[in-house]
């Protein structure tokens, strides 16, 4: 059996903040991480593994420097990995990136199930998954909290739904994103610390992929585009009740409602 | 191919300029100023860099679709055995205001098995016409025969918009069908308004919430968008809806899964003040378990759940995980009412990101003001109550149905 998980390097911190003068992005250092939710993903495979025996491979999206997860990612037991990376990628929307990352997936092979996390920390869409299976043409179920059963031709899941929580079985190949519940992930193990030092991390290009039009991919393969970038509204001007607790409270309880809460 | 091209020449301050990127894309090698694969392509070097230093090239320009040939918005009906989840009715709201704007018809599109008599609940809302897909194949979520659905609608109507609430199915089904027709996608859009041309403003929070994008969709149509929860407000019923309910078959071979849905289980309440949409949180001006009591009946009464400070906790009053803080938990609400907190910093910390704050306080040089939007000075132990009485009362008012 053969797993695929996509990785992501997201940004260390959140704070970002955006210069209200010039409106440019203020960057604190460049510190990267693995995208936490990732790290459940690999967990999952770890455990396929485990159980099956089968090779689990990272992919991964960006610059040359997001090498350094894929590294992480063998130290945690993963078998192989790629980065794709090419200038040509750059300016991705959701779409460009799922159409690049499947590209980079079929030129890989054929894995019985891709994993992915959830969702990143930077984007928070959680397109990226289903995206990824409907260009390799596979099915996937999201919010998978649990896995039930990995049969030789099938794997039991357990999917989170708003009211309920679904037992669903699906046929190879096929594509999971899986929520926290999965299992904390394991820590990076010192032995494959050691032999991951000095591997060699292979980079794929639009040169390797199957389909090469550049229109495909990139800022060219991206319907959206990004007009513009703003601070939201500071909540500077703050509201001062003073009164009698009748009506501090009349007013809380108008206020209440105006806003929806109740 | 769309790049970023330097002109060297006017390269004179490269670290300055490296500065710019806020995905530090630029690379100096003492001699050249270049872009790698971490460029997202935004611009800004463009835009706020020195006069000519960068230039976006675009090699080809791509034909202009005709955007006249998709017309209306679209709502998907989110529902559980029917029962219809309020978010589709907030999306059919902003639908029902977009279309007004550039005179365009409401569409919901409504699939499951047993669903046919609910259409006409969505009538009410004013949605011009209601598409239902009613099969048992339909009967529980999975991806591919809902896509093909989806697919089948979209091919037939041409909508222009469609908005799909971001719940557990709308945020698998969304992206699925947006990539089957190669079109953008927006997450999590907290606003959305449209242009005469049709193009739908999509504003939502980039990088972890500190600032807001505005994404578009130029090019593409449908134009795909997910909102969530109480985000927008759901329309008045309307008696005199004039809307139509169009019932749709679609070839049975269409619907086939790979996916068996084994067993549907209720969900237990799990409770966790992380979820919770809001939080009344009892401060070190809580002594009593009865005061700690009205916090929680408070708290019920606004459908969210009570929180605790690290005081309370060391007293031995409440939970662990109720507590909010650097040493408790981080919580994001939509609303947060604290009681009597006076708002160390290490308390703030784990809960200053929430939408709405309300901190009641006898003592008006409380640091928990400095983080509220509505600073109440007064006694919780008379407001409290008085205020879990006004929302009885409000509660018990006769509510106009038709």
């Amino acid at each position: 059996m053969e797993i695929i998980v996509c990785i992501k390097q997201v940004p260390g911190t959140s704070e970002v903040e955006v210069d209200p003068e010039t409106g440019v992005l203020k960057r604190e250092g460049i510190d990267s991480k693995m995208n936490p939710y990732d790290l459940y993903a690999l967990e999952t495979a770890m455990r396929i593994k485990e159980e099956t025996g089968a090779k689990v491979g990272v992919i991964s999206m960006g610059p040359p420097q997001a090498s350094v997860i894929i590294e992480e990612a063998f130290m945690m037991g993963a078998d192989q990995g790629i980065l794709l990376s090419d200038r040509k990628f750059a300016g991705a929307d959701v779409l460009a990136t799922s159409y690049t990352i499947s590209q980079g997936i079929k030129a890989l092979g054929n894995p019985d199930i891709i994993i992915c996390g959830k969702q990143t920390t930077d984007g928070d869409t959680a397109q990226v998954g289903p995206e990824v299976a409907e260009f390799i043409g596979i099915p996937h179920i999201a919010n998978v909290r649990q896995i039930v059963e990995v049969k030789d031709k099938s794997i039991v899941v357990e999917m989170d739904m708003a009211h309920t929580v679904e037992i669903a079985e699906m046929q190879y190949p096929c594509l999971i994103t899986v929520e926290k519940e999965v299992g904390q992930p394991r820590l990076p193990s010192f032995r494959l610390k050691l032999a991951t030092k000095g591997r060699n991390i292979p980079m794929m290009s639009l040169n390797d992929f199957k389909d090469k039009d550049e229109n495909n991919y990139g800022l060219n393969g991206s319907p959206t585009r990004v007009l513009r970038i703003f601070s939201p509204e500071a909540n500077t001007d703050r509201e001062t009740w003073r009164g009698s607790s009748d009506e501090l409270a009349q007013k809380l309880a108008r206020k209440l409602q105006e806003l929806k809460f109740v | 191919m769309a790049r970023i091209v330097v002109n060297q020449d006017l390269v004179t301050s490269p670290d300055e300029l490296m500065k710019l990127c806020p995905f530090g894309a630029m690379e100096w090698d003492n001699e050249y100023l270049t872009i790698n694969a971490a460029c997202k392509m935004c611009q800004i070097c463009v835009k706020k860099g020195p006069e000519g230093v960068f230039t976006c090239e675009i090699d080809q320009e791509v034909a202009a679709i005709d955007k006249s040939k998709w017309r209306g918005i679209a709502v998907y009906v989110d529902h559980l055995e029917g029962d219809i989840h309020p978010v589709s009715l907030e999306l059919v709201g902003k639908a029902k205001e977009m279309a007004k704007k550039i005179n365009h018809p409401v569409y919901c599109i409504f699939m499951g098995q047993n669903i046919k008599d609910k259409a006409n609940e969505l009538l009410g809302y004013g949605v011009d016409d209601v598409f239902v897909y009613d099969d048992p194949e339909l009967k529980h979520f999975r991806i591919e025969p809902y896509t093909a659905v989806m697919e089948d609608f979209i091919n037939k109507v041409k909508p222009t918009i469609v908005l799909v609430g971001a719940t557990s199915i709308g945020r698998s089904l969304a992206p699925r069908v947006a990539a089957r027709f190669r079109t953008g996608l927006t997450a999590d859009c907290t606003i959305l308004d449209v242009e005469e041309n049709t193009d739908l403003a999509q504003i939502r929070p980039a990088f972890g919430g500190n600032i807001m994008a505005h994404i578009f969709t130029p090019n593409n149509r449908p134009q795909f968008a997910t909102v969530r929860y109480k985000v927008f407000s759901a329309p008045e019923v309307d008696c005199n809806a004039k809307g139509k309910v169009t019932i749709c078959d679609i070839a049975k071979d269409k619907l086939a899964s790979q996916i068996k849905v084994l067993e549907v289980k209720m969900k237990p309440k799990v409770e966790s003040i992380e979820d919770a949409e809001v939080i009344v949180v009892a401060g070190s001006a809580v002594k009593k378990q009865q005061d700690l009591e009205l916090i929680k009946q408070l708290a019920e009464k606004l459908g969210g759940m009570m929180a605790v400070t690290r005081p309370l906790i060391e007293a031995g009053m409440a939970d662990p995980r109720l507590q909010i803080g650097l040493s408790g938990r981080t919580v994001k609400p939509k609303l947060i009412i604290t009681c009597g907190v006076a708002g160390a910093i290490q308390f703030v910390a784990g809960m200053d990101k929430a939408e709405y704050i309300v901190a009641i306080n006898i003592d008006e040089n409380a640091p928990i003001f400095n983080v509220a939007h509505y600073a109440i000075i007064g006694d919780i132990h008379e407001v409290v109550p008085k205020l879990i009485n006004k929302l009885e009362e409000n509660a018990s008012a006769p509510k106009f149905v038709c």
